[in-house]
Order: structure tokens, then C-alpha cells, then sequence
């Protein structure tokens, strides 16, 4: 390893890095602003200048030059200055240029107290400024109902344009114009069409682009009361920062994971959160009078009606794939694993079964997500990651981008050279190939793509692992032959070939497929990888929970009609979203006495003779397993108010009341952690995922309040010119105060990043053990997968798809905006949710005599959706808006006649603010 | 325009006719045209082209004064498949100049045959003229010319008859000033923002697409197949000192006779001046001069019997740039001429770094007070920090801004007392009213 001397000490640092990133490591410090640690280097803001000395000599005589750290690759017996006159000069010198045209208006910045423009110009120690010139301004423009936009504060890094563009593959955020005037925005007005625009409130060093969320529900960051939290968006399992003050959920923030979700959120996790202040939200128990209205009940008057109804009652329960596993284990615990439904949807529960079994199954290697960014060809079968999985999109996106690092290898470039690199590579890009239903927002980087019926998606992948496998044999349509062998032969020549697939166009076949491929890889000595997304933050968890031969909902249904069972225990699951109106209607008529647990008002809790309020993600702790098999434990970001309890907390009280045996010995939510683990075999490692209750960090609690938290204010004092006392937190290491130790923490408790002189998120790199790299009390979560060693055997036939005339494969389209129930309920993301639509190609719009925006009648009365013409879609299928309002009837994989329907209405279009001068108008 | 030199002597104008009208194709090669092109291509290989090159000593003509056979020797010569490129920088912007703009509208031919060759040295199979917008006159003819000779076979699929291939395009510039910078052209022919690159990588190894590529100016690739024809020691012949060949010179200001002249290299400034421009116009004193462009440090009358060449312009404290000179009279207020000057670049600048983009503005904002009486007694202070902070190269991300900032600093250094003038008399002496 070289070693390098700074200001006269000779430091070990690591090879391939450049002097900025090495000197961050060493724990120095050295300011910047353009770079990035997941995006490299460009020297467009000359911050991180030090002084280069060619050797001993002129260090003595002071003679050196002026280098840009980020800029500059470490070399054995490289000598340098950081704090020398020179470099301290030329640093001060810049920020007094950046501060030229930035207002000055921190106090009403949104930024202000986490600015990483504040925190470096304090680090320089720039203060009296020369310049007597007008400061420029800029109009700024209406970005969406997710980001703000104040282009005066900007200074002109570039990370905004090289996130939006070149990381994230945006194409509607630019840099224009030139010079001192050099503008960041979009060529009008309008939503950013990005789903990972929301990284730009964390990319941007100052406050151009803020959360308008938090904006419009302000709380500076020292103010808010943090903790480690896991997105429940989806089931990759972002690692967040939860911050509140007074009750309200303020913002989502990245927490860093090297190995799942690196500096990078997509906007549903970012910005879906806001459900939890939702006015939906129940605050007390509810009783269901005989006139159909509910009774509030206080705590102890709900866990009397409780105890008494499940005393009485043959009891089952539905448990849910976005609850934690530890209140779905007690809820199994109370019913009896025989009576316990995971919560899936019946077509849904084999599938999630499937994508566990085969990953449980498959010599390949689940991959983490830098092992997605280092996969040099891609095979993706019937997934638009990015509407279901999409922090995995992202990273799919990166991986294209290996043929530019191994043609960067031949220059002997490093890969944080990042203009250098983009320019060699240009437009080559890795492999990667996408058989889907129809479009999807990889294909931008897609070598290829093809628009297949599930059935026939399957039936590429097979025919891709016959090839990989030397299987001459493997039939297929013949006009799908060369696209299959030019997969086959991209997958074989990788070294790291990634398969993604997974449960989002409904069909196990798809599924089966790629972990054929993946397998026929495996088996020529390939360490493929394969990956398949599950839908929601506990599926897999719940599968891991339940087994493949838990009872579904329909077996519930009929039990319960045979008078087997006749009191049902619903948890956190809108059964709405699970099955047909009618379905459902019949599930719970089945059932004498409904309990529903839940957070939401929903039709379900409508339904329910007992409702309790449950405490949301952010009110409570629990366990969550994500679609890469890896454990991951959130924490109660603040106390829920009024009657709100944690799932597990009523079903804990209730166990109690009842007396069950397998309860006596369970008090703090640790307990039914280990208690689960200890009753599932596959769970076995879920008491790893986080520290329990009574770690301490030498010696300490971790605080969930940065010492710098104001506290006292007048807010509360019409309740009570006291200041409260913060309470005890009994179930996990961290406190509600500012006291403990927030440093070197095991990774999965860490409640906020700050550091001295860091009060941005910048200040991650002081708690990395090397900058970009894993935290240095470790990684969060643990893996519960482990690459099975079966060869899966002869490869399976999957059947073609045979379309027929008058009617439609239904086939699900998800969106990141809308198909999940909780995030669609947040204020900025509901605006972005479009109506239930059907996609339909032209030719059969035609056909049916409709065109864009007309309206369409599914089936027998299953739905009225809006027309979308895509004529990429698959030829004798229809896309439907899964998750979506109006689609609950219809299924996955369906058949179903369409025709025009009558009266329907046309959406006028919307107008944004912009748009008004020109007449029209923006609600 | 005077011709003085025989036209033997003066390799890249001997085809200017004194109405300027374009040479086209026939007259060219009835002056021997393409000749240099037909013995090259059979006789001799890249690397024998490379190699007469490197011992001409031809030095870039576009300022940097870069040893071109040296640049070229960089571009990997491989079989390696993939393009090549060759491109010519005809985005004569930089302030005063206008000898590229003689050289295209006069001969474009010249160019071409001299593109070709040095295209055939580096086996590239694409040339681009990047071309400045407002040449648009330079760039039809160009473009025919281009026509003109895919007909003939001097372009186009196995020239001569030869296996090298050459295809060659016209590009016009969207118009920015820093198109001229060598990877910004490239960025700006990618469709890209023209925002420089980072070197290393160079050009060579990874410019236009990725690709080995190879940027210079008019004047130097005109030079290229005069070179090859008739030897090294010829064109070390041309020069007066120890830079080889011949060069365009020009002068603008406040001359009898300003205009542009095809001279031996290291030939005086005084001769320049005096005797091709004229002397300075009746009734002007010659107070300094920008030896080749805008973006040169003043020199004075003290070096009026210098020679005009890289090494000597160099060691003087200044650059001889593109050679073309710009006259401060006695009568020009030397703040406002910087200032002026310093506004350009502002503008110009692409707006990447930081020093360039916010500290431009602010020297010229710190120009526009004194000279418009506004000064303060600190701002001598601010312009010198500034000099060294944006001036020095290396401090920011391309030679731009030290370049805007040479005639700052040295009109700092030789006209302190015009500035101090400004700063004590509340204003401009120099404007009406004033005390010249």
C-alpha cells in the first residue's frame, strides 16, 4: 500500500484511491463539494485543492502546486499540504466565489443546520467577503409535489445533473445555459420524471433541491428525533433515518447500507411515508354497535372485549406480509399456526412460496446490491424492477456500466474518474437483456428487449438455460431462437451473470425460468447470481414464517363455512387488496366475529366488529425480512399518541390476558423475537439483526435526539408550560434523549449521522470504516439465504402462450406510484397516482373502438379502467394498473373480453402552476 | 494585405490571391496541389510521415506551441479495430485573431491536402472541420472543396488507389469561445455541453466517442503536407531562430496598415509592426501590445525587438499565442481594455469550474468599478489575489481563465499607475472629461 506524507506525517493509505477519499479516511479533513462517493470525481468545484510537492527539496522551500484532491490518484511517496497557507487560501477563495451569487438566506433555508455549503465554509474559515456586485437570480420552477426548487442558493457542483442523468439515467433534469449563469432544472416546468429524483435532496449540498414535504411540515434536522428505520415501500428493505418532532413523521433520509441500498432511495421510500400522519390514521379502539357504528374504547376496555372474544371464539387469523414478523408470529402464536393465513392473496401465496423455495433451492447466490452492481450481464424476465423493486433498478442501472470500468482497466484509469470513464465508454454498455409483458424504465440501457406474454417469457428463459447447458434440444419459436442464443451466449461469457425475475407479472413459470438460467450457469461453473422480487417488505418473511403449507385464504374461507372456525384476527392487511370484492365479502361473511388490527381506515377495518388502532412503522419496532432474504430490525422513531399501540404489543397483552403458555415468558419485544426465531428453524438468525434492548454502547444508549435537539419551546404550552419528561425506551438500545453515545454503534443503530463540523449528511464518511464503504460498527441485518447445492435437475417446459381473438391475458403493470397501498396514501406521492388504467396496443384499442383516455369495461363488470395505448405490449395481453383503485377484481394472468364502455367520462387534463398564464389553471 | 515574401517562401499563402478569391480545385492543382498528397501516399508510411514531422520541429499554431509530432506520436497505432479521428480546430475565436479565417476562405484546399496527409500519419479513417459558425462563407467553400475532392479520389474509399480510406465533414460551431479548447471541441462535436475535459486521458488515447483523436489548429495542418513534400530541413529552413518554418502574424489596433502576413518564424516585432502594420496610426503612441491573442500577457515597448517566436515571446513573460497582435495605444484606457477583455472571458467561460465561472465575473466586476470610478484602494489587493487564484495553471480545469487572466496581470504589472489614476481620480482619465 502506498504511503503517502500530508503536512510532514506519513500515512498508509490504500491503492486506486484518490488523495480526497484517502484523506477522509484517514480522518481528515478536507472540503469538497462536486464529489460524490457513490459517483466519483470531475474537479468542476475545486474545493478539495491541496498543495502537491514534487519532492522533499521543494516541500522545503515550499515550492508546490495547487492539485485538486478528487483529482489526484495516491502514489507511493506522494507529498503533500493540506493546512499550508497556500491551499488554505485557494480553499477560502473558492468559497468566497461560491458565495458571489448564494443568498445568504439560511434562516429560511430548509437545508440550514444540515448544509454541506454552511458546514464547509465554516471548515475553510472564510468570512469577510470583497465582492460588492449584484447577485445573480433565477426563476425557479415547479418540480412536482415532491422536490423544491430555489436555483438562487446553487453553486454550480454539478451533482445534480450527474446524479439525475448520469447515475439515476434521468433525461428531464439538465444543466443549461453557461457560464456564471449555468442553470439546473428542466426544460419546463413540471414532475420530475425520475423515480430516484428525490436523491437530489440529499445530493445537492445545498438547499436548490429540498424535501417540499418537509418543507411545507418544517423541523430542522437538530430538532428532529430520529432512528433507524427500514422502508416498507417494497421489499428490497431500504435502510432510512426516521425523523419526527412533536408527533408528526417530518422526513425520510438514506441510512447508508453498503449492501443494500448504498446512499440511494427511491422517491416511494423517501417520500411514501407520510400515511403515518395521515388523517385516516385510527386513534382509539373501535366497537362495532349493532347499527353498523363504531364505539371508542380506551386500552383497557379493548383488550377486555379482545380477551373475551378470542376466550369464546374458534379462533383464526390473517397475518401480513407488511407487518412485522414478530407481531405475525404472536398473531400465529394466538390463533395456531393450522388456523394462521399469511395474509397473500391466493395467487399470491404460491407465488412468494416459489421465489423462496427457489432461492432456497438454486446453487446461485442471492445477491446483495453491490453484487447487483457488479454484474456484467443481466437477464431480466417479466420484472420493471423499477416499479417494483426499484432501489434494485438503480443498481441494475450501475451495472450496465461494467464494460466502461473494464475498458477504463486497459487506460489504467481508476473508476472515480468518472467524466474520464463516461467519455472512454460513451454509450457501450454491459449486457442486459428484459423479456417483459411491455415496456419498462430499463430499457434505456437494455442491449435488448422483448415484449412476451408471461407463458412465453418463461418459455425464452428456458430456452436460454437449454443453450447455456448445451442442450441442443431446446424448443422455442423459432423467431425467438437468436435472441435467446444471443442471451445465452452474453450470460456465458460473464463473469458475474445476474438473473432477476420475480412475482410481479403473476406467473411461477417466469420465476422457474430464470432460476433455470441461473442454474444451467451454475452448473457450467458460473457464479450466477439470481434475484427475484417479492411484493412487499415481510413477504419473504412471511413465507419464512408460515411454510409452504400454511392455509390460504380461500381454505380459511371454507373452514370457517364448515363452522371450524368463526372468529378471525385480521393484521395490518387491507383484505381488500387480497382478492376479489367478492371474494373478500364472502371470507368475512364466514366469519361470526372480525378483529382487525391495523393503522388505516380502511374497507376491512369497516368490516370488523373489534378494530384496534396499530402503531405504524415509525411507532413501533419490528422485523422485517427483505427480498434478498436479509433480516432487518426498524425502531420506534416516537411514542404513537392516543390509543395507538404496536401490533405486538396488543397481541403480546392479549397472549397475556389469556394466559398462553407460549407467552408467560414473553416481556420485551426481544423476547418474541428470540421466541420466533427459536420456533422457526428458518428464522433462526433474526435475533442477529440488531442489538437487543440491553445493549449499551460503552456503556451508554444510543440518543435518538442530536445534542444539539432545542427541546423547550412553546409548542406544547397551551397542554403544559412544563417540558415533558422524555419517556424510557424499555424495548431497544436507544433513547428518547439526546444522551448516549451516537459513534461506532453496531450499523443497524444508527439513529442520525452528524459529526463535529459535519452537520450534513456528508458526515456519513465519519462513520464508515473506509469512505463508500461498510459502517464501522458493520452492516445492518442478517442473511438468512444461503445458496442452496441442488442441480434443479432437467429443466422444466414451460408451455407457449396462445392468444385468442376477443379476449385478454390480463397482466399486471405495477407502478412505483400507486401500487402499494401505504405509500399512495402519503400527500405528495398521491398526487403523483394516476387512476386505474389498461394498457392496451393500438391496433386492439382500434379493434374495440377506443382510444387514449376512453374508457374500457373489463370481463363481466370486473372494472372501468382508462385507456393507455402502449403498443408495446405483448401481443393478446392487456396491462391492468395493479394495486391500483378499481382493479381489485381482476387477476393476475386472467382472461377477460373487453368493450368500450358507455357514458364514460374523459379526464380533463391537468395544468401545472406555470401553465395558468396560458389559461389554465393548477389545483 | 502585403505580400512581401516570395511566394516560395511563404508556403501557406503562395496560393492567396490579392482579390482573395478562392482557389478551387483546378487552379490548385495547377499550382502543384495534391502533388505532396499522390508522392506521399505511395512513398511513404505513417510512421516515415510521423517521423518527418517530428524532425520538422512544427510547433501547434493555435497558441500552445505543442511540438505536433510529438502529440501524434501518442495515438496508439495498433490494429485495434474501432475509428480514429482527425479534427481540425477552425474555431477561430480568440480575440484579435483572424489568420485561420485568411488560410480557409484563400486556399481550403491547403487545409484538406494537409488534413489528409496528417490523417493518412495517424491512420485515422474520420476528419471533422470544426469550423466557427460565423465562417460561414470558409465553410461552403469548404464543403466544396470537400465534394471536390471525393470526386477526384483524394477522398473517400482507397484514395489513390491506395487501401486508406478518409471520410471528412464539415461541423459548425454553436459558437462558444471554448469550443476552441481542444476537449471541449469534442465535447461540443458529441453534442455535448462544451465543458473541457480532464486530462489525462488525453485525446489521443481517449477523445471524440471514446476514440484516439488528434485536434489542430488551420495553420499547423496546412503546414502538414508542405512538411512532408519537401523535407524537414526546409521548413527548419523558414525560421529566423530555432522555431521552424514560416507563420501567420497579425496586428489590430491603432495601425497604419493592420492585417495579417505570412512571415518567417522569430521574425521581430518591431518589423511587424513597423513595417508590415505601418506603425501606429498618426497621432498614437504604441503603450503595449497583446503578442497573440486575448489571452496573452501585455509586453511593451521594451520588447519591440524581440523575436517573435514561442521560446523568446515566452521567456519575455508573455505567450505568442496564435501570433496575432493587439495594439494598446496611448489613447486607450489600459482598464478598460482589460476589462473589456475580461468580460469576454466571463462570458465565455463554460461555467465547470468554480474559479473560472464565479471568479471571472468577479474580476470583472471589480474592472468595471474603477474604471467607472467606483473603486476602492482594496481592489489592487483583490485583482492581485485574483491573479493567483485563477491565474495560476492547474487551479482550475482549463487553460481559460489563467488565460484570462495574463493581460490583467501583466497590465497590473507595466500600467499600475493607469489604475491608480482610476482609484484616486474617482473615473476614467481617458474617458470624455478625462485628464489624457
Amino acid at each position: 500500500m502506498p504511503v503517502i506524507k500530508i503536512d510532514g506525517v506519513d500515512y498508509e493509505v490504500e491503492a486506486g484511491k484518490n488523495l480526497l477519499e484517502a484523506t477522509l479516511g484517514l480522518g481528515l479533513n478536507l472540503p469538497y463539494f462536486c464529489w460524490h462517493p457513490a459517483m466519483g470525481s470531475i474537479g468542476a468545484c475545486r474545493q478539495c485543492a491541496v498543495v502537491q510537492y514534487l519532492d522533499e527539496e521543494s516541500e522545503q522551500a515550499g515550492r508546490g502546486r495547487i492539485v485538486m484532491g478528487c483529482m489526484t490518484p495516491v502514489t507511493d511517496g506522494a507529498i503533500f499540504s493540506l493546512g499550508g497557507d497556500k491551499a488554505t487560501q485557494f480553499r477560502q477563495a473558492i468559497v468566497e466565489s461560491l458565495m458571489l451569487n448564494h443568498p445568504h438566506d439560511c434562516p429560511v433555508c430548509a437545508e440550514g443546520g444540515e448544509c454541506h455549503l454552511q458546514d464547509m465554509t465554516v471548515m475553510v474559515g472564510h468570512r469577510d467577503r470583497h465582492y460588492r456586485g449584484r447577485k445573480n437570480t433565477h426563476r425557479n420552477q415547479y418540480l412536482g409535489p415532491l422536490i423544491h426548487h430555489e436555483m438562487n442558493r446553487c453553486i454550480t457542483c454539478y451533482r445534480c445533473t450527474r446524479y439525475y442523468r448520469d447515475y439515476a439515467g434521468g433525461t428531464d433534469l439538465a444543466a443549461m445555459a453557461a457560464h456564471d449563469h449555468v442553470y439546473f432544472g428542466r426544460h419546463q416546468e413540471g414532475v420530475l420524471q425520475s423515480e430516484f429524483a428525490g436523491n437530489l435532496v440529499e445530493v445537492c449540498p445545498t438547499g436548490v433541491f429540498t424535501d417540499k414535504t418537509l418543507v411545507h411540515d418544517y423541523t430542522r434536522k437538530w430538532d428532529l428525533q430520529s432512528a433507524p428505520s427500514v422502508c416498507t415501500g417494497c421489499a428490497v428493505g431500504c435502510n432510512t433515518l426516521a425523523g419526527e418532532r412533536y408527533g408528526r413523521l417530518k422526513r425520510i433520509h438514506n441510512r447508508f447500507n453498503a449492501e443494500v441500498n448504498g446512499y440511494f432511495l427511491c422517491d416511494r421510500g423517501r417520500f411514501g411515508a407520510g400515511f403515518v400522519n395521515s388523517e385516516q390514521r385510527l386513534e382509539y379502539p373501535g366497537l362495532r354497535q349493532a347499527d353498523g357504528r363504531f364505539d371508542a374504547l380506551s386500552h383497557y376496555h379493548a383488550l377486555q372485549h379482545l380477551q373475551q372474544l378470542c376466550t369464546g371464539g374458534k379462533l383464526a387469523g390473517i397475518g401480513s406480509p407488511r407487518a412485522s414478523l414478530e407481531a405475525n408470529f404472536l398473531l400465529r402464536t394466538l390463533v395456531g399456526a393450522d388456523n394462521f393465513a399469511p395474509g397473500f392473496a391466493n395467487a399470491e401465496q404460491p407465488l412468494v412460496n416459489t421465489a423462496l423455495a427457489l432461492q432456497q433451492q438454486s446453487a446461485a447466490v442471492t445477491p446483495d446490491i453491490r453484487s447487483i452492481e457488479s454484474a456484467d450481464a443481466v437477464l431480466i424476465l417479466g420484472e420493471d424492477v423499477t416499479n417494483t423493486a426499484p432501489r434494485i433498478a438503480l443498481a441494475l442501472r450501475q451495472s450496465v456500466r461494467n464494460k466502461a470500468y473494464e475498458m477504463a482497466a486497459g487506460l489504467r484509469l481508476e473508476t472515480w474518474q468518472d467524466a474520464a470513464i463516461r467519455n472512454l465508454a460513451q454509450d457501450q454498455r454491459s449486457p442486459l437483456y428484459i423479456a417483459s409483458v411491455a415496456d419498462t424504465r430499463l430499457d434505456d440501457v437494455a442491449a435488448g428487449r422483448r415484449s412476451l406474454a408471461p407463458q412465453d417469457i418463461a418459455c425464452l428463459g428456458q430456452a436460454v438455460a437449454g443453450i447455456i447447458a448445451g442442450d441442443a434440444g431446446a424448443t422455442i419459436a423459432p423467431e425467438l431462437h437468436q435472441l435467446a442464443q444471443e442471451i445465452g451466449s452474453a450470460l456465458s461469457g460473464a463473469q458475474r451473470p445476474l438473473i432477476v425475475s420475480g412475482t410481479a407479472c403473476g406467473s411461477a413459470a417466469v420465476m422457474r425460468a430464470a432460476a433455470s438460467v441461473a442454474e444451467a450457469l451454475c452448473a457450467g461453473g458460473k457464479q450466477a447470481m439470481l434475484c427475484l422480487a417479492v411484493p412487499e417488505a415481510n413477504s419473504l418473511g412471511q413465507a419464512l414464517l408460515c411454510g409452504s403449507d400454511a392455509p390460504d385464504l380461500n381454505q380459511l374461507q371454507q373452514r370457517a363455512a364448515s363452522g371450524e372456525l368463526d372468529t378471525l384476527v385480521v393484521l395490518e392487511n387491507d383484505l381488500s387488496r387480497r382478492g376479489s370484492q367478492a371474494q373478500i365479502d364472502a371470507l368475512l361473511g364466514a366469519f361470526k366475529q372480525v378483529i382487525v388490527l391495523d393503522g388505516m381506515d380502511n374497507t376491512t377495518t369497516s368490516a370488523a366488529n373489534l378494530v384496534l388502532p396499530a402503531a405504524s412503522f415509525a411507532e413501533s419496532e419490528g422485523t422485517l425480512v427483505s427480498l434478498e432474504g436479509r433480516a432487518q430490525r426498524h425502531f420506534q422513531v416516537f411514542l404513537p399518541a392516543a390509543e395507538r399501540r404496536p401490533a405486538w404489543s396488543w397481541l403480546l397483552a392479549c397472549l397475556h390476558d389469556l394466559e398462553h403458555p407460549e407467552a408467560l415468558a414473553l416481556q420485551h419485544f426481544d423476547d418474541i423475537t428470540r421466541a420466533c426465531a427459536d420456533a422457526i428453524p428458518a428464522l433462526a438468525g433474526i435475533t442477529a439483526a440488531a442489538p437487543d434492548h440491553l445493549f449499551r454502547n460503552v456503556g451508554v444508549k444510543v440518543p435518538r435526539q442530536t445534542h444539539r435537539y432545542s427541546g423547550r419551546t412553546a409548542m406544547l404550552a397551551d397542554v403544559s408550560v412544563h417540558e415533558p419528561k422524555q419517556p424510557p425506551d424499555e424495548e431497544s438500545a436507544l433513547a428518547f434523549t439526546m444522551e448516549g453515545l451516537n459513534r461506532a454503534q453496531p450499523g443497524s443503530l444508527l439513529p442520525y449521522v452528524w459529526s463535529p463540523g459535519w452537520n450534513s449528511n456528508q458526515s456519513l464518511h465519519k462513520f464508515q470504516a473506509e469512505v463508500g464503504g461498510h459502517l464501522k460498527g458493520g452492516t445492518a441485518g442478517v442473511r438468512l439465504l444461503h445458496p442452496g447445492s441442488s442441480g434443479t435437475g432437467p429443466v422444466a417446459t414451460a408451455e407457449p402462450f396462445q392468444a385468442t381473438s376477443g379476449s385478454w391475458q390480463l397482466v399486471p403493470r405495477q407502478r412505483i406510484f400507486g401500487s402499494d397501498e401505504l405509500s399512495a396514501l402519503s400527500p405528495g406521492i398521491a398526487e403523483l397516482v394516476q387512476p386505474g388504467f389498461i394498457e392496451l396496443r393500438a391496433a386492439d384499442a382500434a379493434a374495440l373502438g377506443v382510444s387514449e383516455g376512453d374508457g374500457v369495461e373489463v370481463g363481466d363488470q370486473l372494472a372501468r379502467l382508462e385507456v393507455r395505448i402502449n403498443d408495446t405490449m405483448a401481443a393478446g395481453c392487456a396491462g391492468f394498473s395493479s394495486g391500483h383503485s378499481g382493479c381489485g377484481n381482476l387477476e393476475a394472468l386472467a382472461r377477460a373480453s373487453l368493450r368500450r364502455a358507455q357514458d364514460w367520462q374523459r379526464r380533463t387534463p391537468q395544468l401545472i402552476g406555470s401553465d395558468a398564464a396560458s389559461g389554465g389553471t393548477h389545483d | 494585405m502585403s505580400l512581401e515574401l516570395p511566394r516560395q517562401d511563404r508556403p501557406l499563402t503562395r496560393n492567396v490571391r490579392e482579390d482573395r478569391r478562392p482557389t478551387d480545385l483546378g487552379a490548385y492543382e495547377a499550382n502543384g496541389g495534391y502533388q505532396g498528397l499522390r508522392s506521399a501516399m505511395g512513398r511513404l508510411s505513417p510512421a516515415d510521415c510521423l517521423q518527418i514531422l517530428k524532425d520538422s520541429n512544427l510547433r501547434g499554431r493555435g497558441g500552445a506551441g505543442f511540438p505536433t509530432g510529438m502529440k501524434w506520436s501518442f495515438v496508439p497505432m495498433d490494429d485495434s479495430p474501432g475509428h480514429k479521428y482527425l479534427i481540425c480546430n477552425a474555431d477561430e475565436m480568440e480575440p484579435g485573431t483572424f489568420k485561420d479565417r485568411l488560410l480557409l476562405e484563400c486556399d481550403p484546399h491547403q487545409l484538406i491536402e494537409g488534413m489528409i496527409l496528417s490523417a493518412y500519419t495517424i491512420q485515422a479513417d474520420v476528419a471533422y472541420i470544426f469550423i466557427r459558425a460565423e465562417y460561414h462563407k470558409a465553410a461552403q467553400l469548404l464543403r466544396e472543396a470537400i465534394a471536390a475532392c471525393q470526386e477526384k479520389g483524394y477522398l473517400g474509399n482507397n484514395i489513390l488507389g491506395t487501401d486508406y480510406s478518409l471520410e471528412m465533414h464539415v461541423h459548425a460551431s454553436a459558437g462558444r469561445y471554448i469550443c476552441g479548447e481542444e476537449t471541449a471541441l469534442i465535447s461540443s462535436l458529441e453534442g455535448k455541453r462544451a465543458n473541457p475535459r480532464a486530462k489525462p486521458p488525453f485525446p489521443q488515447v481517449s477523445g471524440l466517442w471514446g476514440r484516439p483523436t488528434i485536434v489542430n489548429n488551420v495553420e499547423t495542418l496546412c503546414n502538414v503536407h508542405h512538411i512532408i513534400e519537401r523535407g524537414a530541413d526546409w521548413f527548419q529552413s523558414l525560421g529566423l531562430t530555432d522555431d521552424a518554418g514560416t507563420k501567420m502574424y497579425g496586428v489590430s489596433g491603432r495601425v497604419k496598415n493592420p492585417g495579417c502576413w505570412e512571415l518567417p518564424m522569430g521574425t521581430p516585432v518591431r518589423e511587424i509592426i513597423e513595417e508590415y502594420a505601418g506603425g501606429m496610426a498618426d497621432g498614437y503612441q504604441l503603450r503595449g501590445f497583446l503578442p497573440g491573442g486575448g489571452s496573452t500577457d501585455f509586453l511593451t515597448t521594451q520588447h519591440l525587438d524581440l523575436a517573435m517566436d514561442y521560446d523568446t515571446i515566452g521567456k519575455a513573460g508573455s505567450r505568442m499565442g496564435t501570433g496575432t497582435m493587439i495594439i494598446l495605444d496611448d489613447k486607450t484606457c489600459p482598464v478598460g481594455f482589460v476589462k473589456n477583455l475580461m468580460e469576454f472571458f466571463a462570458r465565455e467561460s463554460c461555467g465547470f469550474c468554480t474559479p473560472c465561472r464565479d471568479g471571472l465575473p468577479w474580476s470583472a466586476q471589480v474592472l468595471d468599478d474603477i474604471e467607472g470610478g467606483r473603486g476602492l484602494p482594496e481592489d489592487m489587493d483583490t485583482l492581485a489575489r485574483q491573479v493567483v487564484y485563477i491565474g495560476a495553471m492547474g487551479n482550475t480545469h482549463c487553460a481559460l481563465a489563467p488565460g484570462a487572466m495574463e493581460p490583467l496581470q501583466s497590465a497590473l504589472k507595466y500600467f499600475r499607475e493607469d489604475f491608480e489614476r482610476h482609484l484616486n481620480g474617482g473615473g476614467c482619465p481617458y474617458c470624455d472629461g478625462g485628464a489624457a
